[in-house]
């Protein structure tokens, strides 16, 4: 009897999880597979029409992307918005939690809303919008400088400030997602350590700095490694704003990638950009772990 | 009232400001929705339109065919989601109440493989579509949101809480596997799938590099795709562009306010990525 339900549970569970196996292998497994197979191969334009014409050529797109410079160039703009536009974010996300913490904020869930809602905006829908919000004449943030003297500035028309310009947009549409996050970090750090420091006659910055810093170590990590792993394939914003430009300065690994996959079909080299972003990926987040060891 | 100090005051001005900048870029995108053409584009910039309009709504619905591109984001959001929590509770729930042999080993493959982005495959995946002939279908855009590794964790999690007598008392009344999981099993787990529901309707409405690889023809784009290109021909439009951006937000920000409850708990709680 027993026997015969456990055999009954086994052949129900193989049923149950036939749809999401054979789905996961043919349209994941499988494509990652060759993916790393695709990108050992000259497969481009003519190979798309008869895929026989491609021909294995080992690690040559690797060596042509390492020694063009519009690779290091995308690589260079990527590290840019993941470097300077990651910590930006996250340190906005930070104070937004620390203000919505404070439990004399009246509404904090009001707050937290508004806080909130860029998140689930449509990412090409804010991007056109802030395309005429950062217009050189007509855009708002021009017309708002101009009252404390600053600009106008050429936000997506210079080289120098459109990157600046998407990690604006950037942190604007992704903060609210890591603020829940260390809000919850905060919720965890128990009150009575604040309650103790302050008998000690510690000072606001002196508990941020021994308790709630400490308290959100953990949390920290694990935002900073999940926000580097979403910054480093930035592809919709310049995509919308400045397909790349001005002068490549927002041309990113993932735009790259796009215009050799998909426009002009050279899907070898674009194979080879996807195996480096993981590369690149999996480095980064190889440092912040270590980083965060050596600290503790 | 109780009297506010300094410092409450100071804190509500921080929160206060922080969140007009949060919502200026929307209410200006609203607002523009509304006003003539040209008036966008004016100086110093209006924030209220002066003669509110419609004009702009009625262009992207008769002579830009925006119907056609809302039916086809709706329907592949809501055929992503319901198709996904199909899926992926049947896994879940297989991985967490049904024991068979090799069931360990299956499960740390799976999460081994969780680490592996999926553009990776993605040009190769478009390869193998366009084999099958899914290129530029509904069937083409929804593949990557029907199993989804990380949304059979998240049920196996929650559906290890079933207890084992309550499924063995529904097998003793006769009922069948499939019964004990429909009538028995899914009830309860219920809260994590309207979570998993609710990131998988966002998640699909917003897409937008997936969607523009697959579906090539204007017929078939989706809003994001669709406004994206209509931004190319149209970029001095400002108003109508506005009104094609609230539009494709709108229904996002609806299902996110309904659902904002079980949304922002998932995110707390560690356990869902958006």
């Amino acid at each position: 009897m027993s026997t015969r339900l456990t055999q009954k549970k086994a052949r129900a569970a193989w049923f149950f999880l036939a749809p999401a196996m054979v789905l996961l292998v043919l349209f994941f497994v499988l494509p990652v597979g060759a993916g790393l197979l695709l990108s050992l191969t000259d497969f481009d334009i003519y190979a798309v029409g008869d895929p026989g014409t491609a021909r294995f050529v080992g690690l040559q797109n690797y060596q042509y992307l390492l020694s063009t410079g519009d690779f290091w160039n995308a690589l260079g703009n990527t590290l840019q918005y993941v470097l300077i536009g990651g910590p930006l974010s996250l340190a906005t996300s930070l104070a937004a939690a620390l203000l919505l913490n404070n439990r004399l904020v009246r509404l904090p869930g009001f707050f937290r809303t508004v806080y909130f809602a860029p998140v689930v905006t449509t990412l090409v829908s804010v991007a056109i919008v802030w395309k005429y919000l950062y217009h050189p004449k007509y855009g708002l943030l021009n017309f708002l400088l101009g009252f404390v003297g600053l600009g106008p500035i050429d936000w997506l028309g210079d080289p120098q400030w459109a990157m600046p310009a998407i990690i604006l947009m950037g942190v604007w549409k992704n903060f609210g997602y890591n603020m829940l996050i260390f809000l919850a970090g905060l919720q965890v750090i128990p009150r009575e350590l604040y309650e103790a420091a302050g008998i000690d006659g510690a000072n606001a910055w002196q508990r941020f700095r021994h308790i709630t810093l400490p308290g959100l170590a953990p949390t920290a990590l694990f935002v900073s490694v999940t926000t580097m792993i979403g910054y480093f394939q930035l592809f919709a914003e310049p995509y919308v704003m400045t397909q790349g430009g001005p002068l490549g300065a927002t041309r990113t690994l993932m735009l790259f990638m796009y215009e050799e996959g998909f426009r002009w079909w050279r899907m070898g080299i674009a194979s080879s950009m996807a195996v480096l972003l993981l590369l690149i990926t999996l480095i980064g987040t190889l440092i912040q772990l270590r980083w965060v060891r050596r600290e503790s | 009232m109780r009297r506010w100090s300094k410092g409450t005051i100071l804190l509500h001005a921080a929160l206060v400001t922080g969140a007009l900048f949060t919502l200026l870029p929307l209410v200006w995108m609203v607002s523009a929705s509304f006003m003539h053409a040209g008036e966008a584009n004016s100086m110093p910039p209006q924030l209220v339109p002066q003669h509110p309009t419609l004009e702009n709504y009625a262009a992207l619905f008769t002579r830009l065919d925006m119907l056609r591109n809302l039916a086809n984001s709706a329907i592949i959001t809501v055929l992503a989601t319901v198709f996904s929590i199909l899926i992926n509770s049947l896994a879940g729930y297989a991985f967490a109440k049904l024991p068979f042999p090799g069931r360990e080993k299956l499960f740390q493959t799976l999460a081994a493989a969780l680490v592996v982005p999926a553009q990776v495959g993605m040009l190769p995946l478009f390869l193998l579509l366009r084999e099958l002939g899914l290129v530029n279908t509904y069937a083409g855009a929804l593949v990557p949101f029907l199993a989804s590794i990380f949304g059979i964790f998240l049920i196996r999690q929650y559906a290890l809480n079933v207890p084992d007598e309550l499924l063995d008392a529904a097998r003793i009344e006769g009922a069948n596997e499939y019964q004990v999981f429909r009538l028995v099993a899914l009830p309860v787990i219920k809260p994590i799938l309207v979570t998993i529901a609710a990131f998988t309707f966002l998640a699909a409405w917003n897409d937008f590099l997936w969607p523009l690889i697959v579906l090539s023809d204007s017929d078939m784009y989706t809003l994001p795709v669709a406004l994206a290109s209509l931004v190319g021909e149209h970029v001095q439009d400002t108003e109508l562009m506005m009104a094609g951006s609230v539009i494709t937000i709108l229904p996002a920000l609806i299902v996110f306010l309904i659902f904002q409850r079980t949304y922002v708990q998932g995110i707390m709680s560690g356990g869902v990525k958006g």
